[in-house]
């Protein structure tokens, strides 16, 4: 097997097609094992995309997926949802089973895939939800949560079946700040205190450069730059600069293609 | 505004087919999928029985309600039009044949469609929008056996109860009518009514029609919603093609069966 | 609790299903308890069946004993052949007995009725009733009596 050890994920040539416009072109991409890795990039850059390839809920048009030794568009139906159990997906809006409590909800994947007893359920399901620091709202329905104690549950539910990978999919959006800081600091913490690869989706920089120990910028289908923090910040690439400074206009324009504006607006319809 | 030119009519005239080739397909395999091959959760009775309960006892009430008064009708309607005829007691087996062979099925399933088959669109719609679906998938439990299968057969199960159901109240109800109140003799209400039911050629085809209607309105309803574009927009039109694509099938296939059932070939 | 109001409202559910479908069957269609397999078959062979239909009764004095099962024509005498599923246990009818067809009321459906004859012989499963009287069409009805009326005029 071509894995190497030092990756838990490995993306080779990957291309992915929406209809004809085609949102990956060839991309390499590596996540390091056991460490945060951040993939940055514009709104609508296919970053969610990304995360989907990854857990093969897409297919892609060529190119390989490895993860943990398998190259997923090649399994079938039934060991995919095999392989996916070592994989964990805290979705953007935490996606909670709206028709359970808290405390089943992050029960539910012990219950589909175990034969625990309630009570070891029951003793697993209160250490997670501790971990998030929820425990004494396991009784609460979703729609009872704030936005960020969903995510929260939902990040103890996708840490139910102690996974290997751990995937983020823009886990800063829409939070308050204190709740903001409460999802870096778990995230870092789950990932040192549990060793598992964190792979963040994001395009709050600051947040993720502040936990992330390998950076991914992607962008037009291409991985445009990757590095540490540091090295990012520092690039003489004008795309990555523009991105990691937040500059208004530059290589990626202010303005969508348009005619000429004098043109458009002196001309006759 | 420039014209289409002929080739470019005909090009989008091929899309649109194949488009809804496309579709029908799509449905199908989810359709296998879902009640196919391997499925095995533990507790999926119990998930049967919650779907049972919001698909069928919830539609209980506009079931019998509507019965009652559609049996009511006929009934009234049914005594002005025979008792010129001189034989009002032949309502009760008008009554209990139009039913039977017509409207339980078609109206039950007509109902359902509103009732039942939109909420399981939207339901459905609703759970992929905020990503559920996506996040059982990864959870590593095929929504497919998990959310569609107990609802589909929920829809199964519930349809061709509701049906016997409607056809019985509104039975009742058309008896109440036409015996207590227009006062047609209790005997020959129900000794015509038995003497021109026939249980295998009418009691059973009404079952058959509302298997039928039950099987293809939850289908309808379960894969527009798992098809749907998953924004507050798709939900809605999700929705709205639920009610009218099932009961334009009911209504079709309405025809094909009463042809197949009581036509004459 | 709120999972037992949910099973007990699913089981009163699918109990009144079942209970609709008995009423459907004893109180509609006065389905009886005993099988309909226990008959035996009788041909009858009619100039005209105009009006008959599978399904149609079978009596004898006002009593239904059976069902017209199929109605065909006869190939090499030309009549329409009916076949009739009488009850079992009325194994005794005489083989000279007739059949006519018969009519409920003045618009009412068409029914087989039979008339007891007098042979010591009795019919058995798959015999045939020669003595047969057809189904009264009322235009050949109106056809006669008009051509009576005209006959008489003219002597």
């Amino acid at each position: 097997m071509s894995v190497d050890n030092a990756y838990a994920v490995e993306l080779k040539g990957v291309t992915f097609k929406r209809g004809s416009r085609s949102i990956f072109n060839n991309v390499d991409i590596r996540i390091p094992r056991g460490k945060v890795t951040g993939i940055m990039g514009p709104s609508g850059c296919g970053k969610t995309t990304l995360l989907r390839l990854i857990g093969a809920q897409l297919r892609p048009a060529s190119g390989e997926v490895w993860v943990a030794g398998q190259n997923l568009p090649t399994l079938s139906r039934s060991d995919l949802f095999d392989a996916r159990k070592q994989m964990g997906v805290l979705f953007q809006s935490g996606a909670l089973f709206t028709d359970l409590d808290v405390f089943e909800n992050v029960a539910f994947p012990l219950r589909v895939h175990t034969q625990l007893s309630d009570e070891m359920i029951r003793d697993i399901v209160l250490m997670k939800l501790q971990a998030v620091g929820l425990r004494g709202a396991f009784e609460l329905m979703p729609d009872e949560l704030s936005g960020g104690m969903k995510r929260r549950v939902a990040l103890a539910r996708a840490i139910a079946l102690d996974p290997q990978i751990l995937m983020y999919d823009e886990p800063f959006v829409g939070q308050d700040p204190i709740a903001m800081g409460v999802l870096v600091r778990l995230i870092r913490l789950l990932n040192d205190a549990l060793g598992i690869t964190s792979i963040v989706v994001s395009h709050d920089l600051a947040e993720t450069a502040s936990i992330a120990d390998y950076l991914y910028v992607v962008g037009d289908g291409q991985v445009l730059g990757q590095g540490t923090p540091q090295e990012l910040m520092n690039s003489d690439n004008p795309r990555i600069r523009q991105f990691m400074k937040g500059d208004p206009d530059g290589p990626v324009p202010f303005h969508f293609p348009a005619p000429d504006y004098r043109a458009d607006l002196l001309g006759k319809r | 505004m420039r014209r289409k030119s002929l080739l470019e009519r005909i090009r989008l005239f091929g899309r649109a087919a194949i488009d809804v080739l496309a579709v029908l397909g799509r449905s199908w395999l989810f359709l296998l999928h879902a009640l196919i091959g391997r499925g095995g959760i533990g507790g999926s009775f119990q998930l049967l029985v919650k779907q049972l309960y919001s698909v069928g006892v919830l539609s209980l009430a506009i079931i019998v309600v509507s019965g009652i008064f559609i049996g009511m009708v006929l009934s009234l309607q049914g005594f002005n039009i025979l008792s010129s005829y001189g034989s009002e007691q032949a309502v009760g087996q008008m009554i209990a044949l139009t039913l039977l062979r017509e409207l339980g099925p078609v109206v039950t399933a007509l109902l359902f469609a509103g009732r039942a088959g939109s909420a399981l669109t939207a339901e459905i719609g609703n759970m992929k929008s905020t990503e559920q679906l996506s996040s059982l998938e990864m959870i590593g439990v095929d929504p497919l056996k998990y959310i569609v299968a107990p609802r589909l057969w929920a829809g199964f199960i519930s349809l061709p109860l509701l049906a016997m159901i409607f056809s019985v109240v509104g039975i009742w109800g058309g008896s109440w009518v036409a015996v207590d109140w227009l006062g047609v003799y209790e005997g020959s209400f129900w000794s015509n009514m038995q003497n021109s039911v026939s249980f295998t050629d009418d009691v059973l085809n009404g079952v058959i029609k509302s298997v039928v209607f039950a099987f293809v309105v939850t289908w309808i309803a379960v894969f527009q919603g798992y098809d749907c574009e998953p924004t507050s927009e798709g939900i809605s039109r999700a929705t709205t093609k639920t009610v009218v694509y099932a009961s334009l099938a009911v209504l079709g296939l309405d025809f094909i069966l009463t042809a197949l059932m009581f036509g004459d070939f | 609790m709120q999972n037992r109001t949910l099973e007990i409202g699913v089981g009163l559910f699918l109990l009144a299903g079942i209970l609709a479908l008995l009423l459907l069957a004893l109180r509609v269609s006065g389905l009886s308890a005993s099988p309909s397999s226990d008959t035996y078959k009788l041909y009858a062979n009619f100039d005209n069946i105009a009006g008959l239909t599978v399904r149609s009764k079978v009596t004898m004095a006002g009593v239904t004993i059976g069902r017209v099962t199929a109605i065909d024509l006869d190939r090499d005498s030309f009549t329409g052949r009916v076949t009739m599923e009488l009850e079992k246990r009325l194994d005794n009818l005489p083989s000279d007995s007739t059949a006519s067809i018969l009519t409920a009321g003045l618009l009412g459906e068409k029914y087989v009725g039979i008339s007891v004859g007098g042979d010591e012989t009795v019919l058995k499963d798959g015999g045939v009733i020669h003595d047969t009287q057809s189904s009264l069409v009322l235009e050949d009805l109106i056809g006669k009596f008009l051509l009576n009326s005209v006959g008489k005029e003219a002597k």
